[in-house]
């Protein structure tokens, strides 16, 4: 774990795609680099030879069988949206007029 | 005589099933306790008195025609505002789902449905779970019934103060590193997170899905067994969940079951636990508590959990590194808030997230996104994981020589609003006894054991081996019918 204590606040909000005013920057980079710096107690462990867990318990692969069940009705999936129209959702143009 | 709306579920039961009251009259006695009490306390963001008084209709209906559907049919019970149910708000207290209705109801909700409950109360918590004070709802701030000025703690501190100050009978709540367990602590009444895939996550929010599950909460530990027994259970819906087999969940809640539950029964105490940064009364407490059961037969063990200390950093980067995985659906596109203020649809996941997250989901989205980046992965994610494994282990290997484990559940009792609230990792040290058992994903139950000097519930923390929740209910409901904690109700 290397530079303690530094994170770069424009990045990582970029992956999180979060957009913050320069307050909160500020704010975020103090306290989570105090909480790195906790994190640090880990570094300090041996854990070779030791298998990560992503569960507490083992998950394997859960199979069901392939068959047509019902599903959610369009109305339904389109109660929530910001905007709808013609049982679509309505976003942004992402494509740039030729 | 004890007011109607403060009784256990189990009597409640007995009166509507001998027609001294009606499920009616039942629901309309706890909507007007609420009406009297959550302008103080705060528990409700929303409720549906025309629905819960049509469900009551109907269980009387049932139960006229002989048809009851069991002990819980026609009892009114608040679901944590995680909890999908058809039609109804699902808000995770974030401005992000304001507005929010659920397509679909979950499983959990689905099965107590079936049973015949009233569903009264969508209950607060702090935004998408995330918290250990209810201070961060974006909506409204949930206090402790036993001191208005003090937190109910969190997440669910909605449920946990509504059972206490006798608005629903009952609760669901959810627990990812202690948020059913610590609130019913610090709000003195029963909460269980059961192991992980007891029950099922399909129709919960998702936090961080490796160590999220639904329990219940209660006035008394039979009552969290009876909601149990309801909602646990295998489910295709989850393939996380688990199909444990017949368990019998009630069978060790029966009156004279505390004169057998501890006999020849080994209490393990950690002592990293009681290494210090706990209040003296808390520790009185606790260690009266684990006296009494040995009183009642058992044997008491110290026993080491050597890894205790890493919980916090190990918890805070799974659980953040989940979290901001599982919260990059709400981006404002499907079912969210839409920001007005975007350019272009980058731009709107930005302005959106940035609009409708509060500040500490955006400082754990954050983090999570942090510890999963590039060159950090292994230095944080992979290793926290491996330690994961360790802290796992410890469990593994004190249930070699115990049944249970015996701890407090919060290092104090409840505390003030804005006292941790400014000071992040201050605020995640408090969750300290609390998230191994999620890490470990282990059965842990919190009870009332003793009050502070200024009045406020502490709580004594039981954690079993995985699936054994008949044997931790029956200690539980043990020690709870030699003492009469569970039966001191706040002054409202």
């Amino acid at each position: 774990m290397s530079e303690t204590g530094k994170i770069d606040i424009d990045y990582v909000a970029k992956l999180a795609r979060i957009e913050l005013s320069d307050e909160e920057k500020s704010k975020y980079s103090k306290q989570l680099g105090q909480i790195l710096e906790y994190f640090e107690k880990l570094s300090k462990i041996d854990v070779s030879g030791v298998e990560p867990s992503a569960h507490a318990r083992p998950v394997y692969n859960v199979w069901r069988t392939d068959e047509e069940s019902p599903s959610m009705s369009l109305e339904d999936a389109l109660m929530n949206a910001p905007k709808s129209r013609d049982d679509q959702i309505v976003v942004p143009k992402v494509v740039d007029d030729a | 005589m004890e007011e109607i709306f403060y009784k256990e579920i189990g009597e409640l039961s007995r009166l509507l099933e001998s027609g001294e009251i009606s499920s009616e009259e039942l629901t309309k006695a706890f909507i007007k306790r609420t009406a009297e009490v959550d302008e103080k306390v705060e528990a409700v963001l929303s409720s549906d008195e025309v629905g819960a008084l049509e469900m009551a209709r109907a269980s009387d209906g049932r139960r006229r025609e002989g048809r009851s559907l069991g002990e819980l049919d026609g009892i009114p019970v608040g679901l944590k505002d995680v909890l999908a149910l058809k039609g109804r708000p699902l808000t995770c207290a974030s401005k992000m789902l304001e507005h929010f209705k659920s397509p679909y109801t979950g499983t959990a909700v689905e099965k107590l449905q079936k049973a015949g409950a009233v569903f009264w109360g969508r209950l607060n918590l702090d935004e998408f779970a995330m918290g250990s004070s209810c201070e961060n709802s974006a909506f409204k701030k949930t206090k402790n019934p036993w001191d208005l000025s003090r937190i109910p703690g969190g997440s669910s501190g909605g449920s946990a103060a509504a059972v206490a100050a006798g608005e629903c009978a009952g609760a669901l709540g959810s627990d990812t590193g202690g948020s059913i367990r610590q609130p019913a602590s610090l709000c003195g009444v029963v909460g269980l997170k059961p192991t992980y895939g007891m029950v099922s996550r399909y129709g919960l929010a998702a936090f961080a899905s490796s160590l999220d599950q639904i329990g219940p909460f209660g006035r008394s530990v039979r009552d969290c067994a009876l909601l149990l027994s309801t909602v646990a259970g295998r489910d295709p819906r989850d393939s996380t969940s688990v199909d444990a087999g017949e368990i019998d969940f009630l069978a060790n809640c029966s009156e004279g079951a505390e004169e057998r539950n501890f006999k020849g029964k080994k209490i393990g105490v950690p002592k990293e636990y009681f290494e210090g940064g706990m209040s003296p009364e808390v520790e009185k407490s606790v260690r009266e508590a684990i006296g009494k059961c040995s009183e009642l037969g058992a044997e008491v063990l110290e026993v080491s959990l050597p890894h205790t200390d890493l919980a916090i950093p190990v918890y805070y980067i799974i659980a953040t590194a989940e979290a901001s995985s599982n919260l990059a659906r709400y981006d404002g596109i499907r079912y969210t808030h839409r920001s007005e203020r975007a350019s272009d649809v980058v731009d709107l996941y930005f302005k959106s997230r940035a609009e409708g997250f509060g500040e500490e989901v955006k400082r754990r989205i954050i983090l999570g996104s942090y510890v999963l980046s590039s060159g950090y992965y292994d230095a944080y994610y992979l290793r926290a994981q491996k330690v994961r494994t360790l802290i796992r282990r410890d469990f593994d290997e004190a249930f070699k020589k115990v049944d249970v484990l015996m701890t407090p559940t919060s290092p104090t009792v409840a505390f003030k609003f804005g006292e941790k609230s400014g000071d992040p990792l201050s605020m995640y040290l408090s969750d300290i006894f609390t998230i191994n058992v999620n890490l470990a994903g282990l059965p842990g139950i919190s009870l009332p054991c003793g009050f502070s000097g200024d009045g406020l519930p502490i709580g004594l923390q039981m954690i079993g081996k995985p699936f054994s929740e008949a044997e931790l209910l029956g200690y539980a409901h043990a020690y709870e019918r030699s003492t009469d904690f569970h039966t001191r109700r706040p002054s409202l």
